[in-house]
């Protein structure tokens, strides 16, 4: 079978740096376009040639292994030349700011760039100094747009809607560009959002994003349709913001008595990696309610989406 | 130097002398360096044979401000700003004392330095520039420097920069050893474990874009605790620059108290809030941060009443190397030197300060707290004078900025009013060309 492209949708603008500034159509143009290439991304036959002729470079200043493959697959399978590049490694090593880094990789004129960074605000530095497409794949806790992309996805595809949906957020919500561009996102499509976690990993006035705030899961989780978890790092787990991963998985980890406070439909999202035993039990990772594994494959489109949308809108497209 | 040392008679000009709240249409005559009269009608008649005569058309003259705090990069960053640049940036800005700070390298720690700083700045400065020296040794905040030699040698104040002393054993001993030689000392009230990670102000904005929050309590709690130490020790001191309105109650009990004890604000923190950072801009970093409104206005308001004694420029040169960086990652501050006084007229032009306030703030009462002759129009007073035209409007173009850097928060803004000459003891140091 042959998935023939339907959707026509243009991302009108340059670059995708955040969730934040995208209109409520931008977001459901995407995810309609992302659709499809869920279908194609099942056939066997899953290569496009839309960006046949481009250059894609992942840029990433932070590691990362599934943003940046599931990046890198999408490019290829639209027919894109991608070339992964890991600069932790070397040239800032050496003494080259981001700024050069950029200046150089420009002139091999790439026509997408997807860039991790971890401090906020560096992505969009650096698509202030080059001439194609960037792509925010994660800047420090600033935004993480594909990620709450694919989220939106996932839920759409399991609920049929995303508009009056409770949706909990849990965790290490200070440090989570995740949680930011999802309660943008969630918020700009109608969800109902909750943000919990100790409060030294809020945010002083997140409220102001327009969420619930709350200290206990159990009033979290009462009636939530989407329970989505953070990743805690390692180095926040012992002492620092909280005392440790015993006490934090006592009162916020995921088990099936927490979960059961939600709706008996809830379903659960994490956007990897997970720290099982810290914030999400085995068991619940693993279980029926689960959309993880989904939410990987709801990458990919996503990613796909993205890049096409986005080179549609490139000069000589 | 523009002009020889001939006598200058600034005639009908608006006088403005803070130290004896004078504000009145007259001249002014300059001779040998020092101030000989102010009065209605001196006149071209009354002056000596030579006098150049300039006719102010009713324009302000004032003292020559006293800038209480200026990082210059001299000696060992001399990227940053030399003495020359940084006093041809003053003299612009109408800065005829440059009070310099002591984070150099090697850090202004020791009379020989202090020596150094003051015979670079005679042989190859326009402006008078007097150095603040530190107050720990390295400014490490362990060891207090040798305070009686280094203010015999020409140190004005103590302090340790942008750096907080936290341990309050060394800051107690300071104070009380210092009390001994009637030292003031500078304190940058921060606790640097409370910013932590932080680069702005903590707060919604901070949440919004990702970035680590430094709180007002931050602030708050160092001032606290050194007002204690001043009413154990009764040292003077000053606060080099407060931000937030939880300051100024501490400031204000302190004061009612009777402790010897005054504080600043920056021209930036009078002028700009945290909202300017907008997306990440890095010329609107400084430390300690820019704040929300509310604490902007009150201390605009504590300025008007004197809670607050100074507002200073809080010059702090940092060139692209160190600012087109990502904004965590980028250095704090902001070159204010040439700017000072043209961002202050903002508040005289929005009636939140008169014209006598600000200039008092910037120059009569940090010469009055350094003990420093300048700041008056007093006859006998240094010939350190200024004229303003506070209504011209003009477009800041950072290219012709004096400074070695360009970190101006005020890159094309629209400002009103200009320095149009400023004498220094008795020489014309700028004059604006198209006057």
């Amino acid at each position: 079978m042959n998935i023939a492209a339907t959707s026509s949708f243009v991302l009108n603008r340059r670059h995708l740096l955040g969730i934040e500034g995208l209109s409520r159509d931008e977001i459901v143009g995407l995810l309609d376009l992302a659709e499809e290439f869920v279908e194609l991304n099942r056939q066997i036959e899953k290569k496009r040639t839309s960006l046949r002729g481009r250059t894609q470079i992942n840029l990433f200043f932070e590691s990362s292994t599934r943003t940046q493959s599931s990046f890198e697959l999408a490019g290829k399978r639209l027919g894109a030349d991608v070339m992964n590049m890991a600069v932790s490694s070397s040239a800032m090593k050496k003494g080259e700011t981001l700024i050069d880094t950029a200046m150089t990789l420009n002139a091999m004129h790439p026509d997408i760039l997807v860039v991790r960074h971890h401090a906020s605000g560096a992505v969009e530095l650096l698509a202030q100094k080059v001439d194609g497409s960037v792509i925010n794949a994660g800047d420090g806790a600033h935004e993480h747009p594909t990620q709450a992309l694919l989220d939106a996805l996932t839920i759409r595809r399991n609920k049929g809607r995303i508009e009056g949906l409770i949706v909990a957020i849990c965790g290490d919500v200070l440090h989570s560009r995740v949680a930011r561009s999802n309660i943008i996102l969630l918020n700009a499509l109608g969800a109902r959002v909750r943000v919990v976690g100790p409060s030294t990993l809020l945010p002083p006035h997140i409220e102001r994003l327009g969420v619930e705030v709350t200290r206990d899961m159990r009033e979290a989780l009462h009636d939530a349709d989407i329970v989505m978890m953070l990743r805690l790092q390692r180095e926040r787990m012992n002492g620092s913001f909280v005392p440790s991963t015993q006490e934090y998985f006592a009162y916020f980890g995921l088990d099936q008595k927490k979960l059961a406070y939600a709706k008996p439909d809830a379903l659960v999202m994490h956007p990897g990696p997970m720290n099982r035993g810290v914030e999400i039990a085995s068991s619940v990772a693993d279980g029926a309610q689960s959309l993880i594994r989904e939410q990987v494959e709801m990458g990919v489109a996503v990613r796909m989406a993205v890049l096409e949308a986005l080179s549609r809108n490139l000069p000589n497209a | 130097m523009l002009s020889d040392r001939r006598p200058i008679l600034l005639a009908n000009a608006r006088i403005i002398d803070p130290s004896r709240d004078l504000d009145f249409p007259g001249d002014l005559l300059i001779a040998d360096g020092v101030i000989r009269d102010t009065k209605r009608g001196i006149g071209a008649a009354g002056v000596p044979e030579g006098t150049e005569v300039i006719d102010c058309k009713g324009r302000i003259v004032a003292p020559g401000l006293v800038d209480m705090r200026a990082f210059v990069g001299e000696p060992g960053a001399e990227y940053r700003d030399t003495l020359a640049s940084a006093s041809q940036a003053a003299a612009a800005g109408g800065v005829t004392t440059i009070i310099c700070q002591p984070d150099t390298s090697p850090a202004i720690d020791d009379p020989a330095i202090v020596d150094f700083i003051m015979r670079r700045a005679r042989d190859t400065a326009i402006v008078h520039v007097q150095p603040m020296a530190a107050l720990t040794k390295g400014l490490e905040g362990k060891e207090m420097t040798e305070i009686g030699l280094l203010k015999a040698a020409g140190a004005v104040a103590f302090t340790d920069g942008t750096r907080s002393v936290t341990n309050a054993q060394v800051m107690r001993r300071t104070m009380t050893y210092g009390r001994d030689f009637d030292a003031l000392i500078v304190h940058h009230t921060e606790d640097p474990d409370l910013i932590g990670e932080g680069v702005m102000n903590e707060g919604e904005l901070a949440t919004r874009l990702g970035l680590h929050g430094i709180p007002t309590a931050a602030e708050a709690v160092m001032l606290e605790r050194d007002m204690r130490l001043v009413a154990l020790t009764g040292c003077r001191y000053h606060a080099a620059s407060l931000t937030c309105r939880e300051s100024l109650e501490i400031l204000r009990r302190a004061k009612d108290a009777g402790l010897p004890v005054s504080a600043a604000a920056s021209i930036n923190h009078l002028t700009l809030n945290e909202i300017d950072i907008g997306p990440y801009r890095t010329f609107f970093k400084l430390t300690p941060p820019l704040r929300g409104e509310d604490d902007r206005k009150a201390l605009v308001e504590a300025v008007a009443s004197g809670l607050i004694d100074i507002v200073m420029s809080d010059h702090n040169p940092q060139d692209v190397e160190t600012k087109r960086l990502p904004f965590a990652e980028a250095a704090p501050g902001a070159i204010g030197l040439e700017t000072m006084l043209v961002a202050g007229l903002r508040l005289v032009h929005g009636g939140h300060l008169s014209l006598i306030q600000l200039i008092a703030a910037m120059s009569t009462k940090p010469a009055e707290l350094l003990g420093l002759p300048g700041g008056n129009l007093r006859n006998g007073a240094p010939g350190d004078v200024i004229v303003i035209d506070p209504d011209t409007s003009w477009i800041l173009d950072p290219a012709e900025l004096k400074s070695k850097c360009k970190n101006t928060p005020f890159d094309e803004a629209r400002l009103e009013g200009r320095v149009i000459r400023t004498i220094v003891a008795g020489r014309t140091a700028y004059e604006y060309a198209s006057a």
